[in-house]
């Protein structure tokens, strides 16, 4: 039978990875963006589930607002990656420095 | 005769694993495009996940929404753009352990979190929205439509405002290249165009000119 901390663990788990990837694709733009759509999915599936098994509405509803932020952010986000990759060339972290002092 | 509480635990560990693989692959295979492909397989497996929990409407939506939109998106830019591989994956093996050990603490301590509560655990009850007497769409649009309907318009002028932003920071105005102005072409008249010249019906022989004759 599923119980809630079953969603909750799962959630829990995807968030870490997460997590992991902020510190491990310390290079790649387009790997950082993706693990914050993995945290985002981490968030919503406790959403999903603490609203099913609360049987309230406004956690589903939450999640369908995550979901329309997260696409605007994304796309924006893409934008300013092509943008960057077209001045500078690369999307490598640490070579974006020009304003460090 | 299988016992349905019993399937539906077993497709959930199945499903479950299968976004936790996908998730691992995101953050470890070296080419990119395997990367979202393998974010695409996350989202499509947690979709299946949201349908075990009976919220149809949203599992089908993350699948619209970020399988049919996201994720082409990101597949367009990652292959636009010319990223040399060896270069990106750079301090890999540098920064691994430090990104187990972090991610290993905070997952000790959220599952020491949820141990505590799991003490007195709820069982998936009756679905909220078949209690109600609607489906799930019915149950949320519901909502949606009178309870939270000004954060519901809200959403769609964010919506708005992203794809304007998005299409003006790429908008590039490269010069020496002649575009279709459609302005111009929409303002312009029939008079600066066409000239209509008056003239007889029937125009006289034309004399011939002077030292030109060639015929005999």
């Amino acid at each position: 039978m599923i119980t809630l901390s079953h969603f909750i663990v799962l959630g829990a788990v995807l968030f870490s990875i997460a997590l992991a990837s902020l510190f491990i694709n310390r290079k790649n733009v387009i790997v950082l963006l993706m693990s914050i759509e993995l945290m985002l999915l981490a968030v919503n599936i406790n959403f999903v589930a603490f609203s099913r098994f609360l049987g309230d509405v406004a956690g589903q509803v939450f999640v369908f607002f995550i979901l329309t932020v997260a696409a605007a952010e994304t796309a924006i986000g893409l934008a300013i990656l092509v943008l960057l990759f077209r001045n500078r060339s690369t999307i490598n972290v640490a070579e974006i420095d020009s304003m460090k002092g | 005769m299988i016992d349905p509480q019993m399937f539906q635990l077993v497709c959930f560990y199945a499903f479950a694993a299968v976004t936790v693989v996908a998730a691992l692959g995101v953050i470890s295979l070296r080419n990119t495009v395997h990367a979202v492909l393998s974010l695409v397989l996350t989202f499509f497996s947690t979709a299946c996940i949201w349908l075990l929990a009976e919220a149809e409407f949203l599992a089908i939506a993350l699948i619209v929404v970020y399988v049919g939109a996201v994720m082409v998106l990101f597949l367009f830019v990652v292959m636009m753009l010319d990223i040399k591989q060896e270069q990106v994956r750079e301090g890999f093996i540098r920064y691994l352990p430090v990104g187990i050990i972090v991610a290993l603490v905070m997952l000790g301590e959220m599952l020491a979190l949820i141990g505590v509560r799991a003490m007195h655990q709820t069982l998936m009850g009756a679905n909220p929205a078949t209690a109600a007497g609607v489906s799930n769409t019915e149950w949320l649009g519901h909502a949606l439509y009178t309870q939270f309907l000004l954060p519901f318009e809200i959403a769609a002028l964010i919506l708005t405002v992203g794809v304007v932003a998005a299409v003006v920071l790429t908008l590039r105005h490269r010069t020496g290249v002649r575009h279709q102005q459609a302005s111009q072409q929409v303002l312009v008249n029939a008079r600066d165009r066409v000239r209509v010249v008056k003239m007889a019906a029937v125009t006289p022989a034309p004399s011939p000119a002077p030292g030109k004759e060639t015929t005999p």
